[in-house]
């Protein structure tokens, strides 16, 4: 880990108080190097939060290989794979916002975060539908669960852990889009300098990870058993 | 910042006085104070509920509350004590307070969230209060299913919620004192220059942030099971009740390392500034941290050596569990040969802290005996368990607590406490604590069962001791309680140096500026370099 650095001095000149400078830190670098350390700390404490319903997944996949498969059915692989392709686009839009304000231009940083913000809010309406036709065919869990067969009971398991994995990272999304909400007034406001735009970094970071979670639930959901057969 | 202060002195507590400056604080020091506020109300709760269960207990007939009172009691009492006591006393108060001090710092790398996490904390404290008032709760602080999903009908989502709550606060303080110590050491304050406190606290905001987050799903997926009737849990489905005791067990077992490492560093500085010595084998003692809290990780199903896990498992679980007990014997080792041949200052900190070592001590040994496969059978849910966590936690980690709050109350308050009553109440606890769980592991060994309201005519004289010990430890408690809040008013000027310790927390003014230090400190030597100093002051 690099030090925090003291006494620089090349960025923006000794003890010219930039406007955005919070009083503990010395620097824009060590408060830029604090906020970018504490959003990787808090994605891994978020790793270890879906990861607690990988655990379970995993436990119940090895021990109903022939649910999960007939369930996994169940899930529209289409949208599934329209909505992973809008969420690595909006990664793209983002990271593109990042390094619009990162070389400051700010007319640019705001498209690219609302464009950001659009395919986040594509990704929710899709997410509905699917929920919708969940609660229409009874596959939701609960005293409503209907499922043919003799796999009904680990199957209301599968669509337990389907809903509260997505469910939990359809939250994040919405959470997100918030908070690029605010990003983006902010860039419209002109608030961020290439010296100083810590604020989409890190937020671009979060964007990133909610990302990254779809990128495993997508085949650990919908495409058991899908080898050979596509939809 | 003004430079040259000489009438009255401008401190952190006496710069604002507004209700407002004090809930609006983004001072670590003053988040310390609220934070000491509402441990200590938790902690007067808590020992309510263990009062009822003593006074129970002390005849063999279920006669002064119902069977389901007492479940409830034992269960509020554990989650109060666990997660609003044990788990935040030492870094949110004390490590709150000094840790910024120590690195040199202003304050903490994100003031707001600590803020934030003062708030969390205690809207989960406020909630889980709620939940108790309105019912309580009976399902045991470790939530079991199916119990806790299906059969208990007392208020198991409210406090869920309010421990859920809780653990954001847990996962924000971890995450915000790993930054500051990676980000805002003092120039020339190398790692291993850190005070052993510091260490410490890295290791346990370690945990919290690996650990919480999976508590915070576990008691999640139980609260929709049990809301929503979903089945993650449920045998009924095929589920699998004891996977919700490995994600339980995989962050309280941890959680143990939460409340223990944090009065360890704490120990680690009293234990040199009254030894008047460097501590022996410093990097061993910042290591064990580390490696207590990393083995932590490995070992949480030795709780579960009678829930049916297989027998393989077992074996490696047990094996690793003896692997902790050796960074912990590290650090006793290394403390005690500290006190070997050290010019040994018997202040009330060290008081506590000696006594820390001797509960701890006892309290890790019958460790070894819970983690040995064939012994657990025997003891497992008996009062030997209930005895063995408890020298650990109120032993080791109330002790350590008192420790470091004694060190730094001068430092805190600019005040001196009573001397000689803070010796007297060290002793009172010390004898109270012996005489209420020492008979517990006897009562264990001879086959009580924990958890339960009424017991069989020839365990009496072992409970009576163990009410009567909880009656002094009481005393003991209030003791603190009343000489600590006297200091404020009648304690005299406690200087900025009392102790005369090394530590930057000890080189400015007590009660502290609002920014901590005049000037940048710069840090040209590691810690405790006591034999240094005694030289230069004569």
């Amino acid at each position: 880990m690099a030090e925090a650095l003291t006494a620089h001095g090349d960025h923006g000149g000794p003890h010219a108080h930039h406007p955005d400078l919070q009083h503990h830190f010395d620097t824009l670098e060590q408060q830029h190097e604090a906020a970018t350390l504490g959003m990787w700390l808090f994605l891994i404490t978020e790793v270890l939060f879906f990861g607690g319903l990988f655990l379970a997944y995993m436990l119940y996949r090895v021990w109903y290989p022939v649910a999960w498969a007939e369930a996994s059915r169940e899930l529209d692989i289409t949208l599934g794979a329209f909505n992973t392709a809008v969420l690595i686009g909006s990664s793209l839009t983002m990271a593109m916002g990042v390094r619009a304000a990162q070389t400051g231009k700010q007319r640019a940083t705001v498209v690219w975060i609302l464009l950001t913000m659009a395919l986040g809010l594509v990704f929710l309406i899709v997410k509905y539908f699917e929920y919708k036709e969940k609660f229409e065919h009874h596959h939701v869990p609960g005293v409503n669960f209907m499922f043919e067969g003799p796999q009904a009971g680990p199957a209301q398991i599968y669509f337990s852990l389907y809903f509260l994995m997505t469910g939990l990272h359809a939250t994040h999304m919405i959470i997100g889009f918030f908070i690029m909400a605010v990003i983006a007034w902010m860039a419209h406001k002109k608030r961020f300098t290439p010296e100083w735009y810590t604020p989409v970094e890190i937020s671009g970071l979060y964007w990133h990870f909610v990302d990254i979670v779809w990128i495993f639930l997508f085949p650990l959901l919908y495409l058991v058993d899908r080898a050979g057969h596509f939809a | 910042m003004a430079m040259s202060i000489t009438q009255p002195r401008v401190d952190y507590l006496n710069h604002e006085h507004t209700l407002a400056s004090w809930l609006l604080t983004k001072d670590h020091k003053r988040i310390g104070i609220l934070y000491l506020l509402v441990v200590t109300a938790a902690f007067f709760v808590g020992g309510l509920f263990a009062t009822l269960l003593r006074l129970e207990l002390a005849t063999p007939a279920g006669d002064y509350v119902a069977a389901d009172t007492y479940n409830k009691l034992f269960t509020m009492h554990g989650v109060t004590m666990v997660f609003f006591v044990l788990i935040p006393a030492v870094p949110t108060i004390l490590g709150n307070f000094v840790l910024p001090l120590m690195l040199g710092a202003k304050d903490v790398a994100f003031p707001k969230i600590n803020l934030l996490s003062w708030y969390i904390f205690t809207t989960g404290f406020l909630f889980t209060v709620y939940a108790m008032v309105s019912g309580g709760v009976d399902t045991g602080w470790t939530f079991y299913t199916p119990y806790s999903s299906r059969a208990s009908n007392t208020n198991v989502m409210a406090t869920g919620l309010g421990v859920f709550i809780t653990g954001f606060s847990s996962i924000l303080t971890g995450l915000n004192f790993m930054v500051t110590i990676h980000r805002m050491r003092a120039p020339g304050l190398t790692w291993f220059r850190l005070p052993l406190f510091v260490w410490a606290i890295y290791a346990t905001s370690l945990v919290q942030i690996l650990g919480t987050p999976v508590i915070a799903i576990t008691v999640l997926a139980l609260a929709i099971e049990r809301f929503l009737h979903f089945g993650i849990f449920d045998a009924a489905l095929g589920g699998d009740p004891v996977l919700f005791q490995h994600m339980f067990w995989f962050y309280s077992h941890p959680a143990v390392y939460i409340m223990i490492l944090p009065p360890m560093g704490a120990i680690s500085e009293v234990i040199a500034t009254f030894s008047r010595k460097t501590i022996f084998g410093y990097s061993f003692v910042a290591f064990s941290s580390l490696a207590i809290a990393i083995f932590g990780f490995l070992v949480w199903a030795h709780h579960m050596f009678v829930s049916g896990i297989s027998v393989y498992s077992a074996l490696v679980f047990s094996f690793l569990t003896y692997a902790v007990a050796i960074p912990s014997a590290i650090k006793v080792f290394n403390w005690t040969a500290t006190l070997y041949r050290g010019a040994i200052w018997l202040q009330a900190p060290m008081m506590w802290a000696l006594a820390f070592i001797g509960l701890f001590l006892i309290g890790g040994l019958t460790g070894i005996f819970t983690a040995s496969l064939g012994i657990d059978v025997h003891l497992h849910d008996t009062y030997f368990v209930v005895a063995h966590f408890h020298f650990i936690m109120v032993g080791g980690a109330i002790m350590g607590y008192f420790a470091g709050l004694h060190y730094w109350w001068p430092k805190i308050t600019g005040r001196m406490y009573s001397d000689i009553w803070a010796k007297v109440a060290a002793i009172i606890v010390f004898c109270g604590f012996n005489l209420t769980f020492g008979p517990q592991f006897i009562l264990g060994y001879l086959g009580m069962p924990r958890r339960y309201w009424a017991y069989p005519p020839e365990f009496q004289t072992l409970n009576v001791l163990s009410s009567a010990g909880a009656s002094i430890l009481a005393v003991g408690y209030i003791l603190v309680g009343i000489y600590l809040v006297a200091s404020l008013f009648w304690g005299k000027v406690a200087g900025d140096n009392p102790w005369h310790a090394t530590g930057l927390e000890w080189t400015t003014q007590s009660p502290p500026l609002p920014h901590n230090f005049e000037t940048q400190p710069i840090v040209t030597e590691d810690a405790y370099e006591y034999a240094v100093r005694e030289v230069k002051v004569g």
